[in-house]
């Protein structure tokens, strides 16, 4: 029965950017079921800003793939979540909209950059969410948030009209509290888009199965490593052994190519964000020129005011890195370290049927914590490698350190994320009984 | 001092969709930015879709001249601010084309066969337009209906060596084109040209914008004069970009700003790299321009030239086979020479003349029932009508209607009677052996009858009235 959802949140966390008050819904597996969008999603008619200044004004003629589909599934879309500035950030401090509130404790960040969908979710607002994951901004934020956020396998969702960050990095995936949500929600956006050249036709029709009886289950020793919080890996490795008491096998693997991870990772996002970004130039939409200036000058001005200085930031060192004299020496470089690491996995892979490990190193960082941009580069180690090898990979929460909640991280092969999503089923359902 | 060009040729191909897109390509006489979606328009979110026609028409062009398909070829985007670039890259193919390693066979400026070698050829997307608005100085607006419009670009390497043979190279390479189907030479800008030029051992330079084949030559030209008269005085030819000017007919420097570009290319991550090189077994190529040419000479026996003439454009080939069984030669003379002459004159194509009429026009020729000139006269009105817009006649109404029919000897006594009583001079010069006076007298009867007698006939009745009245 198609009707409209009234939503007037009370969003003290500033998880939104844009609320529907009146959203309009329809038949299907998803009828009247509220859902935010994260704000980098193309929908018509409804605001889409990436929480830049840049897109000021712009409000998209077209539905993303995933969108429509949500549509088409009754579902109501009920507003447009905040975010790092186009995604650049794990804190979803850079928004040019305010920080957003981590619903657990409001003194802390929600993790990012999908910070707006984990804080609505979590803060009860909305029962399912869309985020985009280029290097952990899914599982970052449900880690932090203490909710269940999954980036399925890279091609497995479309990206048409997602605005793009990191083109050969980044998926579209579902937030919410339990496995079995994300789970319906990913059965709605996983459809074959032929106008996203990089997806396969391998759509996702699946119900949760508890069953992990004879699951071998690596640990990679990269993932309890410098940096990691020793309660943090206490937790996950007490999750673990739920695992193993639910009748998987452990067995330590390695991904040496871990220690090139974020170096590449920073290189390919950045390199591919400088050339998506180059076409915010006032021309079609956003901000207008200002036409008494030459054009050049009135596109750096523009550009120089309306970016953010983390945004700013990236596109010069993506700039730096694809320069001639300059290509050979990052670019490239980086693709050999990302063959690598994607090697690595599929080694593992060769004895193993998930990896688990930590989603992030910490629990959610105080808001203005990190300040620096490189402590906080760092805080994606142990998401990235996921996106660099396009394998599917989920953050389900187990316990808490200090109060705050801690993720469990499971990735599968490519293609696998029914069963990534099937041991993190059995998981919730073992610690949630 | 050996002059030396090279070619990088920008054709725009036929296919009904741009290159990314579902946009309609005809959009000539559209409204500007009537052809876009969010893809052309680069907005936020949108992913190309690689269209699958030109790609094919790609690899039929790659067969044509002899290509090696790459098994695996990329495409990149190519960085650069500029108002009409809607993403503000250009996708296009960089470090792996579709194709290397080519020829074209034309004739040097001695008339020997020569071998121009290809580079490479790729695809790429059009940008959009600007239009600059007269009197509005402080803005222009832009047309995104261009917006990944599909161009095949052709690179040769430096094998030209004047102005004409790459005039000739252009030629044959779009007679090529258009036999291939793939593209259309009438649409305008359809074909546009960068040329790399320099003397020997001098500095290069590229003449960018060049749009029409004809433009080449030209600007070709000033260019070697040009870099010619520097040497002269002493003077280097500096490494630079210069722009033709198409309406003046001279290059003029860009001032080094082309160079400083830094495109940044690195491979579109929204586009997975392209294995086609399995699929160009299966192409069908037509019978090209030079087959086509070497079938004419044996199957029709006519001359190399109109043999060059007639299979130069497919659709004046097509034509001519569609009346060569009349007969050949005589068709020949008649489609290649008279027929593409007023075509000419008149800047018609061969495409608004019906071939039937010429067929029927050939058949009078041939049977005799009208003389050459009449039959020039009769095509004349024919083309004409057609260029106003006037139902096209059929030759043997306007026979019929103006009277054109060959006349017979006899019918022309009185008139031959007329002129021999009125120039007895002439009468007197030819008697005493002035051949040159016959002459003279015919033209004056071929005056008066309007072209309808033979005027070999005309000459003997003429010759033959003036002894008999001498006896």
């Amino acid at each position: 029965m198609a009707g409209t959802l009234n939503f007037s949140p009370d969003d003290r966390y500033n998880a939104f950017i844009t609320t529907c008050r009146e959203a309009p819904f329809g038949d299907g597996a998803l009828a009247g079921v509220a859902i935010a969008v994260k704000d980098n999603i193309s929908t018509a008619g409804i605001r889409t800003t990436c929480a830049s200044r840049i897109l000021e004004g712009y409000v998209p003629p077209y539905d993303a793939h995933v969108v429509e589909l949500l549509r088409r599934e009754g579902a109501a879309i009920v507003g447009k979540t905040n975010m790092d500035e186009f995604g650049m950030g794990s804190t979803t401090e850079t928004s040019a909209f305010g920080p957003t509130q981590n619903p657990v404790d409001p003194s802390r960040v929600p993790g990012g950059s999908s910070g707006g969908s984990a804080a609505a979710v979590a803060a009860g607002l909305v029962p399912m969410a869309l985020g985009t994951d280029t290097g952990g901004s899914i599982r970052c934020p449900a880690a932090f948030c203490g909710i269940v956020g999954f980036k399925p396998t890279y091609g497995r969702v479309s990206r048409y009209g997602l605005i793009a960050y990191a083109n050969s990095l980044e998926q579209i995936g579902p937030m919410a509290r339990t496995v079995e949500d994300v789970s319906r929600l990913m059965s709605v956006i996983a459809r074959y888009d032929p106008r996203d050249s990089t997806m396969l036709d391998r759509p996702y029709d699946h119900q949760p199965s508890a069953n992990i009886s004879g699951l071998q289950v690596g640990v990679p020793e990269e993932y309890f490593g410098e940096g990691v919080d020793e309660r943090v890996a206490e937790n996950v490795r007490d999750a673990i052994g739920i695992l193993e008491d639910l009748g998987a096998t452990t067995v330590p693997v390695s991904i040496p190519g871990m220690r090139y991870a974020l170096a590449a990772y920073y290189v390919i996002c950045t390199s591919e964000a400088s050339s998506n970004l180059a076409r915010f130039d006032g021309v079609r939409y956003g901000p207008a020129v200002d036409t008494r200036k030459t054009w050049h000058e009135a596109y750096q001005d523009l550009r120089q005011a309306n970016f953010g200085a983390e945004v700013r930031r990236r596109i010069m060192l993506g700039t730096f890195t694809l320069s001639a004299g300059y290509t050979g020496r990052y670019y490239a470089k980086a693709q050999v370290a990302r063959r690598n690491i994607a090697r690595d996995f599929e080694r593992a892979f060769c004895d193993v049927d998930i990896i688990a490990g930590p989603t992030m190193p910490t629990v959610a960082f105080r808001l203005g914590e990190k300040n620096d941009p490189l402590s906080l580069y760092l805080a994606d180690i142990l998401t990235a490698p996921a996106n660099l090898a396009g394998i599917p990979a989920i953050s389900v929460p187990c316990g808490r350190v200090d109060g705050l909640p801690v993720g469990l991280q499971l990735m599968g092969r490519q293609f696998e994320d029914e069963r990534v999503i099937d041991t993190a089923f059995a998981y919730e359902q073992e610690v949630r009984a | 001092m050996k002059t030396i060009i090279g070619l990088e040729i920008h054709v725009q191909v036929s296919t009904a969709t741009k290159l990314f897109c579902g946009c309609s390509t005809d959009y000539q006489d559209d409204a500007p930015n009537t052809h876009c979606c969010p893809v052309c328009l680069g907005l936020p979110g949108a992913l190309p879709r690689l269209n699958k026609k030109a790609v094919e028409y790609g690899l039929r062009v790659a067969k044509a001249l002899d290509m090696r398909v790459l098994e695996e070829s990329e495409f990149a985007r190519k960085n650069y601010f500029y108002p009409d670039l809607a993403k503000a890259y250009q996708i296009t193919q960089h470090d792996k084309p579709l194709a290397v390693e080519g020829t074209v066979e034309i004739e040097d400026d001695e008339g020997h066969e020569k071998i121009i070698r290809i580079t490479r050829v790729h695809l790429e997307e059009d940008p959009g337009r600007l239009v600059h608005v007269t009197g509005a100085s402080k803005y222009s607006l832009v047309d995104y209906n261009r917006s990944g419009i599909p161009l095949l670009e052709i690179v040769t390497e430096p094998d030209m060596r004047s102005p004409q043979e790459a005039r000739r190279f252009l030629n044959k390479l779009r007679t090529v084109l258009e036999y291939l189907g793939v593209f259309d030479g009438d649409r305008e800008g359809g074909l546009r040209v960068d040329a790399n030029i320099s003397l020997e051992g001098s500095e290069r330079v590229e003449v960018k914008n060049i749009s029409s084949y004809k433009g080449v030559e030209k600007a070709l030209t000033f260019e070697v004069t040009r870099q010619r008269n520097l040497l002269r005085r002493g003077q280097k030819v500096a490494r630079e970009t210069r722009h033709f000017m198409e309406g003046r007919g001279i290059t003029t420097s860009a001032r080094g700003k082309e160079e400083e570009h830094d495109y940044r290319y690195f491979p579109d991550p929204d586009l997975r790299p392209l294995r086609v090189a399995e699929r160009v077994a299966e192409i069908d190529l037509p019978e090209l321009p030079t087959a086509r040419k070497n079938r004419f000479m044996e199957q029709y026996g006519v001359s190399l030239n109109h043999a060059r003439t007639l299979t130069g454009d497919p659709k004046l080939a097509d034509f001519y086979e569609e009346v060569a069984h009349i007969d050949p030669a005589l068709a020949a003379t008649w489609v290649a020479d008279t027929l593409l002459g007023e075509l000419n004159y008149r800047d018609m194509g061969i495409a608004a003349v019906p071939p039937g009429h010429i067929a029927e026009l050939l058949e009078l020729l041939k049977a005799g029932t009208i003389t050459d000139r009449a039959g020039v006269q009769v095509l004349r009105e024919m083309l004409d009508a057609c260029v106003e817009g006037r139902p096209c006649e059929k030759p043997t109404a306007i026979v019929k209607r103006e009277k054109l029919g060959r006349a017979a000897g006899d019918e022309f006594t009185s008139i031959v009677q007329a002129v021999i009583s009125a120039n007895p001079q002439a009468v007197e010069d030819y008697r005493s052996g002035k051949e040159g006076a016959l002459n003279f007298l015919v033209g004056q009867v071929m005056k008066e009858t309007r072209g309808r007698a033979d005027p070999r006939e005309l000459r003997r009745i003429v010759s033959e009235s003036i002894k008999m009245g001498g006896v």
